[in-house]
């Protein structure tokens, strides 16, 4: 009742001394654009053209800002959240200058701290080209030790950072605002330690995924995560937005997978829990703040994770479906008779496959006609005639019935790979298609195709509404894809969105993090006292907020 | 008329290949195990020529261990409407296989004989053309397009070669090998994996069949090509220069 009359009436919860934040522009403000798009869109292949007046120009609004603070945001747009928010940048922090610059290339070395201009544009944009800072200085610590001296340095003077490993979210939580300075974990990339007899892998945090795996390949194991990101991502940063991705239903969340961390606080203090024992019940378990805090309660700078075996036999199913009621109760039955070998569980509609197939090269239907519903099983087990018996057997009895009305099983890996071409490819094929809102919802397993046809029936022809995702973890990917972003459209999506999401108890963000995208929206899926006691924890590590601010958190609990 | 495919097990194209400690071949224990691309895409023209009413039955063979019986199932649920394994624990070249067709098609008297133009393993590139010679058949190799005249009994075959194609009209009974291009294989659906459970693969031997196994050749050693070397970065022009100078003797 409270969170619902809270949203209804816009207005912001109190938090201990803060003032309410102000609703009225500001000049050191910026509006976050409902449908802008940044400037760099072009360089990038062929997108789209943003609509005249909806990105913006900072020389138009404020210049004013610009000849007063160098360092304020020239350009940060993002789109694809409610109407009219804002975010200022916090009058508090403190700007950059040449001394502190100096101070870093003392103790980086003068190679590590970046001023190039073409680097700091990589960085201060996300792989979307979504959201874009201006910050001016990147910093590439090699190791805990210049973390921890970066950050007390960066407390003490009050200059804000970012945390940053592979950059490729979606939230906008890896990039800075403002002038946040950049601190990247990239040259953090080392193995630490493997014990071949539990599983256990030591790294550093800039470790890219995919190199963790080939590194684990050799040693006959696999990661308990993989994301289509993975060519890219950095295991800190997956820590720190506790990435979920197709293995989830198997191997359970990095609350489950990660057994120890070492992290820095915003004052430089190290914690070093970097356990590899699986069962440790002494006080509380710390290392699970850190985990899907995105970087604003300290820099994840190690990681002990548990991996698991390889399994030599992996079998992939393509099936079709009729209706969304056979694609949950084909989930349930293979829970139920593959539960020892089921490894992935993901689904897609038939406007994301229409999709795919209208913009990926190469790809083709597996099934011959096409369907409203189609759905990936995967197996993984030891026993490739046991695994492959088990799973005809268990498709040949779901056809029988009538819940599956196609399907193919992959006879050699390049097929099993046509097929997650298909589910891996929809983000790429939603990049070619046009302007893309993308919103990642849990939701009971029962309620997550409702949604798809509500917003279907609310937006009629004035976009591709698309479903699909990790189905077995109750996860829908909500993609609404357009010719262009505009105005009207965001009102039809926000808040009905959230709004849909909270009543049915959902939340908001099931496995991307709020970032910047989403940090006001966190009342959709928590209690305000919950929120409140986030923002004391936040208070008590980050007292002076330095460290990636304006994310997660709502900025009504830290106006100014 | 009848087709035979024939359709080899081999370590899956996708997968990083391991040599033996022992230098005596490459590692496929616990490895995943598929059928030679090149003998899909033979097979699938073989379904495809059926489905056109110019074959009655398609036969696939395969030649090797038990698990044979796998890829063979793979071939039935494409569409082939049974199998032949011939099962031996040795592992054969070329010459012994041909040998071992050649037998099959005197039982069989096929019209047609599918062949990938090669094996992904071993990538012999021969059987095809060994079957042709001990059949006294004409052989049309590396085809990309099969298009048959039921009533001259010829096939036209496409041939890649370097620089081009090449046209061939080739008299019935013949041997085709195929290559990459002439077709995208069709996935293994349930409906026809439910069907291939109950079609027939027939067992035979060697000995049943009174080939030769005898080989002239020996494979002494097998090794993995050398590694290469990983680069460095170098910081500037100069090191560069004294690199080139002292270390790599080129400048």
């Amino acid at each position: 009742m409270m969170m619902q009359k809270l949203r209804r009436s816009g207005e912001f919860i109190r938090f201990g001394c803060k003032s309410l934040i102000t609703s009225r522009p500001n000049k050191n403000s910026v509006s976050r654009s409902v449908s802008g798009f940044v400037n760099h869109y072009k360089s990038k292949g062929k997108l789209f053209e943003p609509s005249d007046g909806n990105y913006y120009n900072t020389e138009l609004h404020h210049p004013c800002i610009s000849r007063n603070l160098g360092m304020l945001l020239q350009k940060y747009k993002c789109f694809g959240s409610s109407a009219v928010s804002l975010i200022q940048r916090n009058p508090l922090f403190s700007s950059l200058d040449s001394k502190d610059v100096s101070y870093f290339k003392e103790i980086l070395g003068e190679k590590n701290v970046i001023e190039d201009k073409e680097r700091l544009e990589t960085a201060n944009t996300d792989w979307m080209h979504k959201y874009k800072g201006s910050s001016k200085l990147m910093l590439l610590p090699k190791n805990t030790q210049e973390v921890s001296q970066i950050l007390e340095y960066c407390d003490s003077r009050r200059l804000a950072v970012v945390p940053q490993g592979g950059n490729t979210g979606l939230v906008g939580g890896s990039v800075p605002v403002f002038d946040e300075v950049i601190i990247n974990v990239g040259l953090m990339n080392k193995v630490l330690a493997f014990d071949e007899v539990s599983g256990v892998l030591v790294c550093e945090a800039g470790c890219i995924l995919e190199n963790l795996a080939t590194f684990l390949d050799t040693k006959g194991f696999i990661m308990p995560l993989d994301l289509g990101a993975k060519g890219s991502c950095h295991i800190g940063g997956n820590v720190s937005t506790n990435a979920g991705g197709l293995r989830l239903i198997r191997y359970g969340s990095l609350h489950g997978t990660v057994l120890g961390l070492e992290a820095v606080t915003a004052n430089g203090n190290v914690l070093d829990m970097l356990g590899t024992l699986r069962k440790d019940n002494t006080g509380y378990d710390l290392k699970h703040l850190f985990i899907g805090s995105e970087g604003s309660l300290g820099i994840v700078t190690k990681v002990s994770i548990l991996t698991q075996p390889k399994l030599s036999s992996v079998n992939l199913a393509f099936i079709a479906c009729k209706d969304y009621l056979s694609c949950q109760k084909l989930l349930v039955e293979a829970k139920r008779n593959l539960g020892e070998i089921l490894s992935a569980f993901e689904f897609l509609d038939n406007n994301s496959m229409d999709l795919v197939l209208n913009h990926l090269d190469g790809v083709r239907n597996p099934v011959s006609s096409s369907e409203n519903f189609y759905i990936l099983i995967e197996t993984t087990g030891s026993d490739e005639t046991n695994d492959r018996e088990k799973l005809e057997a268990f498709l040949l009895k779901s056809l029988e019935k009538g819940l599956v009305s196609d399907g193919v099983i992959a006879q050699d890996i390049n097929q099993a790979s046509s097929f997650w071409r298909i589910r891996e490819g929809i983000t790429e094929a939603l990049q070619k298609a046009g302007a893309v809102y993308k919103y990642d919802l849990s939701l009971p397993v029962e309620e997550i195709y409702n949604i798809v046809n509500d917003l279907r029936g609310r937006l009629g022809d004035l976009a591709n509404v698309m479903g699909y995702g990790h189905l077995g973890d109750g996860n829908l990917h909500l993609n609404i894809s357009a010719a262009e972003y505009n105005d009207k459209l965001l009102g039809l999506i926000e808040p009905y969105v959230y709004e849909w999401t909270s009543k049915h108890r959902g939340s908001i963000s099931a496995e991307h993090g709020l970032g910047v995208m989403k940090a006001n929206e966190i009342f959709y899926s928590k209690s305000p006292e919950t929120v409140a006691l986030m923002a004391s924890i936040k208070k008590l590590l980050d007292p002076k907020g330095i460290l990636n601010p304006y994310k997660v958190l709502p900025h009504s609990l830290f106006s100014h | 008329m009848k087709i035979l495919v024939a359709v080899k097990r081999v370590v899956d194209y996708a997968v990083k290949i391991r040599v033996k400690p022992d230098k005596t071949g490459v590692e496929t224990q616990n490895v995943k195990m598929s059928m030679n691309p090149f003998c899909e895409i033979a097979l699938e023209e073989a379904l495809r020529i059926k489905e056109a009413g110019f074959a009655k039955e398609v036969i696939a063979v395969s030649i090797g261990p038990s698990q044979c019986v796998d890829t063979l199932r793979t071939g039935l649920a494409m569409g082939a409407d049974r199998g032949i394994h011939v099962e031996t624990n040795s592992s054969f070249l070329p010459l012994t296989i041909a040998k071992i067709l050649k037998s099959l098609a005197d039982v069989e008297n096929p019209g047609l004989i599918f062949l990938g133009k090669q094996a992904i393993d071993d990538d012999c590139n021969q059987t095809g053309q060994m079957v042709a010679a001990l059949l006294g058949w004409p052989q049309a190799t590396f085809a990309s397009k099969v298009v048959l005249d039921k009533d001259k009994n010829v096939a036209t075959v496409d041939r890649e070669v370097d620089g081009g194609l090449e046209t061939l009209n080739v008299d019935l009974p013949a041997v085709i090998t195929t290559d990459l291009r002439l077709n995208q294989p069709r996935y293994a659906s349930l409906p026809n994996i439910m069907k291939a459970k109950s079609k027939p693969i027939k067992k035979m031997t060697v000995q049943d069949l009174k080939v030769d196994i005898k080989s002239d050749i020996e494979i002494l050693e097998v090794t993995e090509p050398p590694k290469r070397k990983s680069g460095v970065m170098v910081s500037s022009v100069d090191e560069l220069i004294d690199k080139l100078k002292n270390e790599a003797h080129v400048v």
